[in-house]
């Protein structure tokens, strides 16, 4: 008897927690079926018609001379070109820091786990400052090549391969003739393909999901990533904000079209996680990266 | 999803295990400088986004507008700015909120599923780990929809709690709450699958000891896995005191939720920027920045040097 309340209770302990992480994602999910006025009279989680997703797209679509697609584009390119200098960089970096015996190899493998631990909103201003100072502020290359800066990238590939990269492998490879590039072309790249899914999923999305570096260092609102571009939205729709609206400029812009924006934001970073689920069920959840 | 590395837990149990550790340096290997040739492409963005900023701000913090050295002068000057002190108060409560919330209901939740059979323990991480897809800007707008009485799920429970207006909602007074809210919706199912992770490490043939000598479920738990995973809480605890201090992101899409009435300059970060854009005071927003970034490299050395999580050396 004793058993099955706590066995009740536990599982209502994790249910009311799977409600508070999930419905949040329900409602926005089902928002933009729904008219403005839909969304205060209907019920939270009533589905609305497929008409008005459209109608929903057509207003946020025609905000400002279709900047919206402008932002995703921006955000795609920004957080692609950065993630495959990371994937060039990085899995080397970590083999070398890993297998590698030259001076100050240490000192580098400390310098990146402090800078991959420290929080990155800590470096965005001195980033900024610097960047000012080369007067670079308002370049694209002002958010990519920082975003290509991803010590937490080094890290994985430097556990995958000190970890589990048999040496002796490597060995046999130099015995039998392979130069240094060689060996790491043919033998050391080929078995990190789990690594290298890893690297490219978390990279792409810490530069997909940046605010605050982006905000800090670009100047027009048609170089923003979707990030920035939604906080340009809120402030422009008149539901949270009622002066906007009011005056002369008239923006369709209401809660459905914000909730689509939001929804349509989040689409790169969930195709991601599909394509690289495979090595991230085992990274994660299986426990790490293993032989 | 954070940047949160995730992957030690693992690392650490092949360590553990002994397997083979590639990167030792074998006796009487004399060579040196190899494998130079592949940090190399790593190391400029190592120098220009990870270590020159450091240097450039903390030059810039202690020096005048023509470079100047000028001690601490830049630092009494903005922490005498009547904004400095309610800013850090605010990112304290606010990071106190979510530490606790972390440190309760994580732990908590990692506890409790790890006692469940697998496949309904994977689906309740799986729910929990969503939200981490909404970070950023996606996460703040998703909760000023929830929190505005008009259109939320949770109207009765807004009720209850005394606001029908959104305005009431953002009321100053529950910023850090709401804060700490949106960063454990968006982390904390990231963090139970790390703490899981750890969970896993301990060897099977303990628990079964400690259930032979007639230990129950919640003696395993708080006795015997609570303490072996104890650094993984404590590196949780100290990454996200740092993460939490940098707050940025949420006020700032709230100010303009708000018609400024929560001040843009609510956070000290924020503050750090409005000093800079604003004023055009690069010395003083240094100095605020330097501060910040002096929290945050504690925090990383401390973790990096003294909870032994992470590997340097092999």
């Amino acid at each position: 008897m004793r058993l099955v309340t706590v066995r009740t209770l536990r599982f209502l302990l994790l249910a009311v927690f799977a409600v508070f992480f999930v419905a949040p994602m329900l409602w926005l999910l089902l928002a933009p079926t729904k008219s403005d006025n839909g969304l205060v009279t209907s019920n939270p989680f009533a589905f609305g018609s497929f008409h008005q997703i459209a109608l929903a797209w057509d207003h946020l679509d025609g905000f400002s001379s279709h900047i919206y697609r402008r932002w995703i584009a921006n955000s795609l390119l920004y957080a692609v070109s950065a993630t495959l200098i990371v994937l060039v960089t990085a899995i080397p970096a970590g083999y070398g820091l890993a297998l590698g015996t030259f001076r100050g190899r240490k000192t580098i493998l400390t310098l990146t786990l402090v800078v991959m631990i420290m929080p990155a909103a800590a470096l965005v201003l001195p980033i900024f400052l610097e960047l000012n100072a080369l007067k670079l502020i308002g370049s694209v290359l002002s958010v990519i090549l920082p975003f290509a800066f991803y010590p937490f990238g080094v890290y994985i590939a430097y556990i995958y391969y000190s970890t589990s990269m048999p040496r002796d492998v490597l060995d046999a490879a130099r015995i039998d003739g392979c130069g240094e590039w060689t060996t790491f072309r043919r033998i050391a790249l080929p078995l990190a393909k789990p690594v290298i899914a890893l690297v490219l999923f978390f990279s792409f999305v810490a530069d997909w999901n940046n605010f605050f570096l982006p905000y800090a260092v670009l100047a027009k609102s048609s170089q923003y990533p979707i990030q920035v571009g939604l906080s340009n939205l809120l402030s422009s729709t008149p539901s949270f904000n009622p002066a906007v609206g009011g005056g002369g400029q008239q923006v369709n812009i209401f809660r459905p079209e914000l909730a689509l924006a939001t929804l349509i934001a989040v689409v790169p970073v969930l195709i991601v996680f599909m394509l690289s689920q495979r090595s991230l069920v085992r990274g994660l959840l299986g426990g790490g990266v293993k032989e | 999803m954070s940047d949160t590395p995730v992957l030690t837990p693992a690392a650490q149990a092949t360590r553990k295990r002994g397997l083979p550790v590639g990167g030792a340096r074998r006796k009487g290997d004399t060579r040196t400088g190899r494998g130079f040739g592949f940090v190399l492409p790593y190391l400029p963005f190592l120098v220009a986004f990870g270590i020159l900023p450091m240097i450039y701000a903390i030059t810039l913090a202690f020096t005048t507008r023509k470079g100047k050295f000028i001690g601490l002068k830049n630092f009494t000057q903005a922490g005498n700015d009547f904004r400095f002190g309610p800013s850090f108060e605010h990112v304290f409560v606010y990071t106190a909120v979510w530490l606790a919330a972390l440190i309760v209901f994580v732990v908590g939740l990692a506890l409790v599923l790890h006692g469940r059979a697998g496949r309904a323990s994977s689906t309740f991480r799986f729910l929990y780990y969503i939200p981490g897809a909404l970070a950023g800007a996606a996460s703040v707008l998703v909760w000023l929809f929830m929190l505005d009485p008009g259109v939320s799920p949770g109207t009765f429970l807004l009720h209850i709690l005394g606001s029908h207006l959104f305005v009431e909602s953002i009321a100053p007074g529950h910023l850090p709450f709401i804060f700490a809210m949106i960063a454990f919706w968006t982390g904390a199912g990231g963090w139970i699958v790390v703490l899981h992770g750890a969970l896993n490490t301990i060897p099977h043939e303990l628990e079964e000891a400690a259930r032979i000598d007639g230990a129950g479920p919640v003696t395993i738990a708080l006795r015997l896995k609570l303490p072996m995973i104890g650094k993984w809480i404590a590196y949780m605890v100290i990454l996200s005191f740092a993460t939490g201090t940098q707050l940025f992101v949420e006020p700032q899409l709230v100010n303009e939720a708000s018609l400024g009435m929560v001040p843009d300059t609510w956070s000290s970060n924020q503050l750090a920027y409005q000093l800079a854009f604003r004023y055009g005071k690069f010395n003083e927003a240094a100095a605020v920045s330097v501060d910040l970034l002096l929290i945050g490299l504690i925090a990383a050395v401390i973790i990096v040097t003294r909870t032994g999580l992470f590997r340097r050396e092999d």
